[in-house]
């Protein structure tokens, strides 16, 4: 093959891209708008998180001690407490949905903590299961360290077997914020939307137009279409990464433990292949219609739900968890989660940045062959 | 054989595909060819013969099935990316990028071809100059009209003089005037360059321009000459025959083009049928049909030696796509005395500020044939659309069946039947199923709706069961026109009705249209074919909204003044007198 022939093609062909891309707005709302949106609304709009739950007290032990270890709600950031004179009351509320959980502190229980053995009712609303565990998991959280100081202050020594706390430590993502997890997720999804959205429709539309067949009886060979048409999308590709890396950083303050150069180095990886994909999707449905459809469905939906962005795997059932290593996304979700909360762990780097590798050179070759110029 | 002199030679040629009905049929069939180097060769056949399946292989991207072919000395089949290296190719939907402008277009293939900058300036200039296009370097190639696409499309093709050039039906859906500039421009290259060039076309004119000719049908070569000498088989053959005052050329070409038995073909043709006579016809019966109107011998055409061999063909075969509907029974329409069944009057359509129809005035009587004719983009659509309600006007009056279309246009509908240029029948639905929907949707139910289906599928000689979208073209727009005729409507309007169908079935449609018209239906057709404007009463010709002639078609070659030997060259007339006129007044202005 002669190198400058193949030079001025590909050079001529990206131009023709780049110019294609950037006349339709669409393209750019999409390749550019789109991941900000995304950004923030997951970002912001999207959290596991409970912030300010009502947690109604029931204080019927009205003792300074029982006041004192209930004390302890208003130094949590994620609960709002309030008092009421009444169970009866506490319940009304729970029904009319004023509140998400009542702590109820029994007439004894200053009596029963002197003796080792204070015990507080937390009644909670499970219409929300996952709200509730949380809510359950502050509020004990909140209470257990005043009420081992009240038992020391009573000087209580336990009878017999020594009293065992346990000390809860999450590792990694030391606060439980959401935001941790989802924001280095969210890279993970607006590479794959570039893919999805945009290239997919790339090949199909020339063949739609009819703009190929003209294109294919001249000196061009297919892979310098596949070439060109990757290129101006790396370049959105690329500016969508720094974009969601500034964002981690400044707007949500998520660590990054990896090095810099790894976590942009496999993101770049992983966008080869979204965009592999989504041509290759393109070349083979020759339909721009079909293609949208298609990548949606392979890509973009699979890496929302089946890559481990919102729902851990290892709680699906066991096809789920097969098909699910089947996707590219689910390589690239574990491994920018790792780089991002834990740090640097070769090993894995390596596996999953091989097997993103593989892809990438698979699919672009499948293109190239479905580029092949030939009608039939 | 040297490759000096042969530029593309096929041994034995086939490739089939996967027919709409799952069957595999022979797009080419057995085809064997050798293309001289240097000079303009045709491949001239109705749609379906397969011309593009040819071109495409030719060009590499199509591989046969069986058989050998080899261009420029390669075996494409091999090696088809060097003998794209070499050669030009411009297929029939040329794909040019709508977002790029003119010269970015131009330089994309300038760079694809490896052109060199030097060579570029020169040659840029040149090919802007020869399609007119210098002034629109700058626009987006897809706010072009189609002729100027057309024309760029082109000049794409030669940002560099190609070893071989490839032209499949570059002048299909392209207006009189775009067509003969493209041809001028082929020609000019021939000349100059020595070009090599193979071009497919539906149009006999235009092949009567190439050195050599090869005809092909249903996938087969039929013949392969000079045009002079293919010519020469309708030679004593051909005859005008002048009907009696009074009487529309279409009537007597109807009887005449009944008696395949005696007659080839037959045609109106400014106001007379010009037909070919069968060798083998008994002068006996040929007389007692021709009934003593008088008949002058006149010169063959290639158009004639063509339909004979189509004609020929399809009798060994024993088709039958060409059988003409039945004669329609009179349809009983509101006979209103001598009132005109449409009155259009100093109607005006305007977008935004395009003025697509400016102040047009006429009249259509019950029974008449009406063409409207004009370039792309000429305003017939729209006047079109605004005649059958679908649109609209912004002033004036619009009077079709005695209604007026601003107060009463769903009236006005229930009296009009409309054949769209595109296929509008469900392709999945049978024949029958099609006809019982479109009834119901015109309000026909029970007994009125079961006798009116029955009533269109012998008309039209349709098989009920038939899945509609697998019909031949010709039987698809039969099955239109009949689903349009269901309610038995006053007035008839076809859209480029005969656009994509072969020359013998568009004369089995004349003649039904011809018997449609006998029974009393006023009819309003746009074509793109000048010839077929003689089997209309009269005719109108628009160009950029405006009224450029109205008459009967031999009225209106007279106003084109001497050039007007045929319709073809008196439209061009017309509209660059009419166009000559625009820039005079602006300029005055």
């Amino acid at each position: 093959m002669n190198v400058s022939g193949f030079a001025t093609r590909l050079v001529a062909l990206t131009r023709k891209e780049t110019r294609q891309m950037l006349r339709d707005r669409s393209n750019l709302i999409v390749g550019l708008l789109l991941p900000v949106v995304l950004i923030l609304l997951f970002g912001y709009g999207l959290s596991f998180d409970v912030t300010n739950a009502r947690v109604t007290v029931v204080l019927e032990d009205t003792s300074p001690t029982a006041r004192n270890v209930v004390a302890g709600l208003h130094g949590s950031p994620y609960l709002a407490p309030s008092w009421v004179a009444s169970m009866a009351e506490a319940e009304r509320m729970v029904r009319a949905g004023q509140t998400d959980a009542i702590l109820r502190v029994p007439g004894d229980f200053s009596r029963r903590l002197a003796a080792g053995d204070g015990q507080l009712q937390l009644l909670l609303n499970g219409v929300d299961a996952s709200t509730a565990s949380a809510i359950e998991g502050y509020v004990s959280g909140a209470l257990a360290v005043p009420m081992q100081q009240q038992a020391d202050r009573a000087g209580n020594k336990p009878s017999g077997i020594g009293a065992i706390t346990i000390v809860q430590r999450m590792w990694f993502n030391e606060a439980g914020e959401s935001t941790w997890y989802l924001v280095p997720g969210l890279i993970v999804l607006v590479i794959t939307l570039i893919g999805a959205f945009l290239t997919s429709l790339l090949v199909a539309r020339e063949w739609e137009r009819g703009t190929l067949e003209s294109l294919f009886v001249t000196p061009v060979r297919p892979l310098e279409l596949v070439f060109s048409k990757l290129a101006p999308y790396v370049v959105i590709g690329v500016i969508d990464i720094i974009v969601c890396l500034l964002a981690a950083k400044y707007l949500f303050q998520v660590p990054m433990r990896g090095s810099l150069w790894v976590i942009i180095l496999s993101s770049l990886l992983y966008l080869l292949v979204s965009l592999g994909l989504g041509l290759f999707i393109s070349a083979a449905t020759r339909n721009q219609f079909a293609a949208s459809q298609m990548a949606l469905l392979v890509s973009f939906m699979p890496a929302l739900i089946l890559s481990g962005f919102i729902f851990d795997l290892r709680n699906t059932p066991l096809v789920i968890q097969v098909i699910s290593q089947f996707l590219p996304a689910t390589h690239f979700m574990g491994l920018i989660k790792t780089l991002f909360m834990a740090g640097d762990y070769w090993p894995d780097i390596l596996r999953s940045c091989s097997i993103l590798a593989l892809y990438a050179i698979v699919l672009i070759v499948l293109t190239r062959r479905s580029l092949a110029k030939r009608l039939d | 054989m040297s490759d000096a002199e042969v530029t593309a030679v096929a041994r034995d040629l086939r490739k089939s595909f996967k027919g709409p009905d799952g069957t595999a049929f022979f797009a080419v069939d057995g085809i064997s060819l050798a293309v001289r180097a240097g000079e303009l060769t045709a491949l001239v056949g109705p749609d379906g013969a397969g011309k593009t399946t040819l071109m495409r292989m030719i060009a590499g991207l199509l591989k046969p099935d069986a058989g050998s072919l080899s261009v420029l000395g390669i075996d494409v089949a091999a090696d088809p990316q060097l003998v794209q290296d070499r050669i030009s190719y411009m297929p029939q939907r040329f794909g040019l990028y709508e977002d790029l402008s003119v010269q970015e277009n131009l330089d994309l293939y300038a760079d694809l071809h490896g052109v060199p900058q030097e060579e570029r300036k020169e040659r840029f200039s040149r090919m802007l100059e020869m399609t007119d296009l210098a002034r629109f370097t700058k626009r987006p190639a897809g706010k072009l009209s189609g002729g100027m696409k057309q024309k760029l499309g082109l000049a794409c093709t030669l940002v560099r003089s190609p070893d071989l050039l490839l032209l499949d039906e570059p002048s299909v859906g392209v207006d009189p005037l775009s067509r003969r500039d493209l041809w001028k421009i082929v020609q000019q290259l021939v000349d100059e360059e020595k070009l090599s060039v193979i071009i497919s076309t539906s149009y006999m004119d235009e092949a009567e321009r190439c050195a050599q000719v090869f005809v092909m049908n249903k996938g087969r070569l039929l013949a392969s000459g000079q045009p002079d000498s293919l010519r020469s088989r309708a030679r004593d053959l051909t005859f005008t025959a002048t009907p009696p005052q009074g009487t529309p050329a279409r009537e007597l070409q109807a009887r005449l083009i009944d008696r395949p038995d005696l007659i080839v073909d037959a045609v109106p043709k400014g106001g007379n049928v010009s037909f070919i006579r069968r060798e083998d016809a008994d002068d006996a019966r040929l007389r007692e049909l021709l009934n003593g109107v008088p008949v002058e011998p006149r010169t063959e055409e290639l158009e004639d030696a063509f339909m004979m061999m189509l004609r020929q063909q399809e009798e060994q075969e024993g088709g039958t796509a060409a059988k003409p509907a039945r004669d329609a029974v009179a349809v009983e329409t509101g006979s209103n005395g001598d009132k005109p069944v449409i009155v259009v009057r100093d109607l005006v359509r305007k977008f935004g500020d395009f003025t697509a129809v400016a102040s047009t005035s006429f009249d259509v009587a019950q029974g008449e044939i009406f063409g409207l004719l004009g370039p792309n983009g000429a305003g017939k659509t729209t006047t079109f659309r605004m005649l059958c309600g679908l649109l609209p006007a912004t002033s004036g009056h619009l009077e079709v069946a005695g209604l007026n279309l601003r107060k009463a246009r769903a009236e006005a509908r229930g009296r009009i039947g409309y054949v769209s240029q595109k296929f509008a029948l469900y392709g999945n639905l049978s024949v029958r199923e099609n006809l019982e929907f479109f009834g119901g949707a015109y309000g026909l139910r029970g007994n009125a709706l079961r006798s009116r289906v029955a009533a269109v599928l012998e008309q039209f000689d349709l098989a009920p069961s038939a899945q509609s979208g697998i019909l031949p073209a010709g039987y698809k727009q039969r099955l239109a026109m009949a689903t349009g005729l269901l309610h038995e409507p006053d007035i008839l309007f076809l859209d480029e009705p005969t656009s994509g169908i072969d020359p013998l079935a568009r004369r089995a449609f004349w003649r039904t249209i011809t018997s449609l018209a006998q029974g009393g239906v006023t009819i309003v057709i746009t074509t793109h074919f000048m010839e077929e404007a003689e089997y209309c009463d009269r005719i109108a010709i628009q160009d950029a909204g405006e009224m450029l002639a109205l008459g009967a078609p031999i009225d209106v070659r007279k106003q084109a003044g001497d050039v007007g030997r045929d319709m073809n060259s008196a439209f061009i007339a017309i509209v660059e007198q009419g166009r000559a006129e625009r820039d005079r007044q602006k300029a005055a202005a």
